[in-house]
C-alpha cells in the first residue's frame, strides 16, 4: 500500500424520489417489461417479491414486497412472560440466531439493572461469534450459488455443520438453542467443548484460506462482483444501513467496539473489519475477513475464559439449579413462581442494540411493571437493508440485481418478523 | 463476588443532556415538553408541531446522522387496573401477586400513542462517543404525525410498518401503504384493542 493514499472519491448518490426505497420507472415506454422475481425464487433467500421493471435487460424500476413470512412475533411476545418470550426471538433472524436471544436478554437485564456473571458474558460472546460465522458461511455459500459458483456452497455448508455441532454440544439444539437466559446462560460449557472448539477453529482457518483461493483469484467472480452496486458511506447512513454492508463502504462502525462495546467485548477489545470498495466484492470480502476476526475472538475467549458461575444467583430472575429442588423448599417455591408467573420488570423503556451478523439488532422494550412486556419493538437490520436495494439496482443488469441482493444479505424472517 | 459480575447491557454513552440544552437555547424553551431519563437513555418529549424542526436540528447541528428506529407504542389501558393481563378480558387476578402488577405504573404520556424515533451518531463522532437520543411525540387515534422521510429517508419502511401495525397516519409520507399485512387487511394488529385469536382464517373460504 502506498504511504500517501489518495482519499477515495465516491460517486454522488442521491436518495430516490419520490420514495427513498422504491425505484419508479421514469418513462411510460410501452416496451418496458415488468417481471416478478419471487416470492418463491432461490435467489431471494426467503420469500421476497421483487417487482422489477426492465428496459431490455436493464433495471429501471424496482420495488420490494415483503411480509410473506410475517408471524406477528412482536404481538406474540406481548402475551408471554419475559423468559417464555426468549424462544421467539431467534426464529426471526434464523441465521444469526444467537444474536437475537442475546439482544432480548440484554434488553431485559438493562431494564432490570441485573448484573451478569463474567463467565456468562464470555460464553455469550463465544456463541455470538459462532452464530456470526454460521450466518456468514450461509451468506457466502448461497451468495456464490447466485453468482453461478456451486462448489463454494458445499464447502460452506460443511463448515456450517461444524458450527452447529458446537451448538448441539453445548445446549442440545443445533439451531434456535435458547441457550441465553436472562441473567446469564442456561448451562456451563460441557466437558470436551474446549478441545472440540479448538479443532473447529483450526479447521475453519484452513477453510477460509481455501475460500480465498476459490473466489479471490477467480476472474469470472471478480468480473461479476467488482464495481457492481457501489454503496457510498453517506448514502448508507442516510438509508440506515449498519453492519458489514456499512463497513464494506469504509465506515468503521461496529457496535462491538463503539462506545467500548457491550458485554465481554469490553474486555476482549475488538477492531472493526473495514473494506474500502463499497461494491459487491467488498461486501463479500468484509464478511470473509469478519469470519477470520470472529474465529480469533473465539480463540481469545477460549484462552481467557474466567471461572465462576454462568448465571446470576438472583433467584427472582433465574431458575435455581436442578439439584437444589430436591433439598430446598425455598428453591422449589422460586422455581414454581418463576415458571408460573415469571418476574416483574420495572416500568420504563430501554433500547438495547447489539451487533448481529447483519448489523444493528435492537430490542426496544417497553415494560409496564408487570411480568409481561407491554410492547417490544424489534429493530431488525434486514428490513432496513432492503430500503437501499432499489437505489443500488438503478440502471444495472438483471443478473447484477441478483448479485447485489445476495451481497446485502437480508434474511426474510428478520424482515417480516 | 463482585469481580465476577458486571452490568452487561449495550450503552448509549452519556445521556446527551447537552444536546437537549442546545435545542432549548436554539429553538426556544417550548421545543421540548419533557425530558425522561431511564437506565441512561434520554427521551425528549416534543410538541407535535415542533417534531420535524427538532429532528432537522438534530441531524444538521447535533450530528445525529443515523435514524436507527421508529417505534410506536399503544398505551391504551397502560395504567389501568388489569392492563391487558391474561388477554385483557377484565379479570382482576389478585394484583398484589407477581402475576398482576404489584404497582400500577404512572401514565406514560398525555395521549394514547407514543411515536418515538431513536437516533445515533455514526460518522460525525469526534470524541469516540457514539451517543444515542430518542425523541417522542404523543398522538390520539386519528391524529397524524408529520413524516420523517424528508429528513431521514430511512424512516420509510419504519413508518409504513407503524401505519400497518398501529394505524398511525404519517402526513407527507410518499408511499404510505401496508407493508407486512395484506393490502386488504382490516384493522391494525398491534393495537391493544385488536383481539388475539378469533380472526377469520385466511384462504379458508368455501370453494
Amino acid at each position: 500500500m502506498a504511504a500517501t493514499e489518495e482519499p477515495r472519491v465516491w460517486p454522488q448518490m442521491d436518495v430516490l424520489q419520490p420514495t427513498p426505497s422504491e425505484l419508479w420507472p421514469s418513462s411510460d415506454n410501452p416496451d418496458l417489461l415488468e417481471i416478478n422475481i419471487g416470492p418463491n425464487h432461490p435467489s431471494t433467500h426467503g420469500v421476497l417479491r421483487v417487482v422489477t421493471t426492465l428496459d431490455g435487460e436493464v433495471v429501471v424500476g424496482l420495488k420490494c414486497e415483503v411480509g410473506y413470512v410475517h408471524t406477528g412475533i412482536e404481538k406474540n411476545i406481548e402475551q408471554k412472560t419475559y423468559w417464555k418470550a426468549i424462544p421467539y426471538v431467534p426464529r426471526m433472524d434464523y441465521l444469526s440466531f444467537f444474536s437475537g436471544e442475546t439482544a432480548f436478554c440484554m434488553a431485559t437485564e438493562k431494564a432490570l439493572e441485573l448484573e451478569v456473571p463474567r463467565r456468562a458474558e464470555w460464553i455469550r460472546v463465544l456463541f455470538q461469534e459462532l452464530a456470526r460465522v454460521h450466518s456468514h458461511l450461509v451468506f457466502l455459500g448461497t451468495g456464490s450459488v447466485d453468482l453461478g459458483g456451486i462448489a463454494l456452497l458445499f464447502y460452506c455448508f460443511r463448515a456450517r455443520d461444524e458450527v452447529l455441532d458446537l451448538f448441539e454440544m453445548a445446549c442440545g439444539a443445533r439451531m434456535h438453542p435458547r441457550y441465553c437466559q436472562v441473567g446469564g446462560v442456561a448451562e456451563d460449557l460441557p466437558k470436551g467443548f474446549d478441545r472440540r472448539c479448538r479443532e473447529v477453529i483450526a479447521f475453519m482457518r484452513d477453510q477460509f484460506d481455501q475460500y480465498d483461493e476459490l473466489i479471490g483469484a477467480n476472474p469470472i467472480w471478480l468480473q461479476r462482483t467488482k464495481g457492481i452496486g457501489i454503496l457510498t458511506p453517506e448514502f448508507a447512513i442516510k438509508m440506515g444501513m449498519t453492519g458489514p454492508n456499512l463497513r464494506a463502504s469504509g465506515v468503521p462502525y461496529d457496535l462491538r467496539s463503539a462506545n467500548g462495546g457491550y458485554g465481554a467485548y469490553r474486555e476482549l477489545g475488538y477492531t472493526p473489519v473495514v473494506e474500502q470498495g463499497g461494491d459487491v466484492h467488498a461486501r463479500f470480502r468484509v464478511r470473509i475477513e469478519e469470519m477470520r476476526a470472529s474465529i480469533d475472538l473465539i480463540e481469545q475467549v477460549l484462552d481467557g475464559l474466567p471461572e465462576g458461575p454462568t448465571i446470576t444467583d438472583d433467584r427472582k430472575v433465574a431458575l435455581p439449579p436442578r439439584h437444589e429442588l430436591h433439598t430446598s423448599m425455598e428453591s422449589l417455591i422460586h422455581h414454581f413462581k418463576l415458571v408460573t408467573e415469571g418476574f416483574e420488570v420495572p416500568a420504563g423503556e430501554v433500547y438495547a442494540p447489539i451487533e448481529s451478523a447483519r448489523g444493528e439488532f435492537g430490542f426496544h422494550l417497553i415494560a409496564d411493571g408487570g411480568a409481561k412486556p407491554w410492547r417490544v419493538r424489534l429493530r431488525s437490520p434486514s428490513l432496513v437493508l432492503l430500503q437501499s436495494f432499489a437505489k443500488l439496482c438503478e440502471g444495472v443488469y438483471l443478473a447484477d440485481l441478483i448479485a447485489i441482493l445476495a451481497s446485502i444479505d437480508p434474511v426474510l424472517g428478520d424482515v417480516d418478523r | 463476588m463482585n469481580d465476577l459480575l458486571q452490568i452487561s447491557g449495550p450503552t448509549w454513552g452519556e445521556p446527551d443532556t447537552a444536546a437537549a440544552d442546545r435545542i432549548e437555547a436554539a429553538l426556544g424553551a417550548d421545543a421540548i415538553e419533557r425530558r425522561v431519563e431511564h437506565r441512561g437513555e434520554l427521551t425528549l418529549d416534543l410538541p407535535l408541531d415542533r417534531y420535524i424542526e427538532v429532528c432537522t436540528y438534530l441531524r444538521d447541528q447535533e450530528g445525529y446522522d443515523l435514524l436507527s428506529d421508529v417505534t410506536v407504542v399503544d398505551y391504551l389501558g397502560y395504567a389501568g387496573e388489569v392492563a391487558g393481563y391474561w388477554g385483557g378480558d377484565g379479570r382482576d387476578i389478585n394484583r398484589d401477586s407477581h402475576s398482576g402488577k404489584r404497582a400500577i405504573p404512572e401514565p406514560a404520556g398525555p395521549k394514547r400513542f407514543g411515536v418515538s424515533a431513536t437516533f445515533a451518531k455514526v460518522m460525525t463522532v469526534t470524541d469516540g462517543n457514539h451517543r444515542r437520543l430518542r425523541v417522542r411525540v404523543w398522538v390520539e387515534d386519528g391524529e397524524s404525525v408529520p413524516s420523517l422521510v424528508p429528513v431521514y429517508p430511512s424512516a420509510d419502511f419504519h413508518e409504513r410498518e407503524a401505519f400497518d401495525m398501529l394505524g398511525i397516519d404519517f402526513a407527507g409520507h410518499p408511499n404510505l401503504r401496508r407493508i407486512l399485512m395484506p393490502e386488504d387487511w382490516g384493522g391494525h394488529p398491534q393495537r391493544k384493542d385488536y383481539p388475539i385469536g378469533g380472526e377469520p382464517v385466511q384462504f379458508s373460504d368455501e370453494v
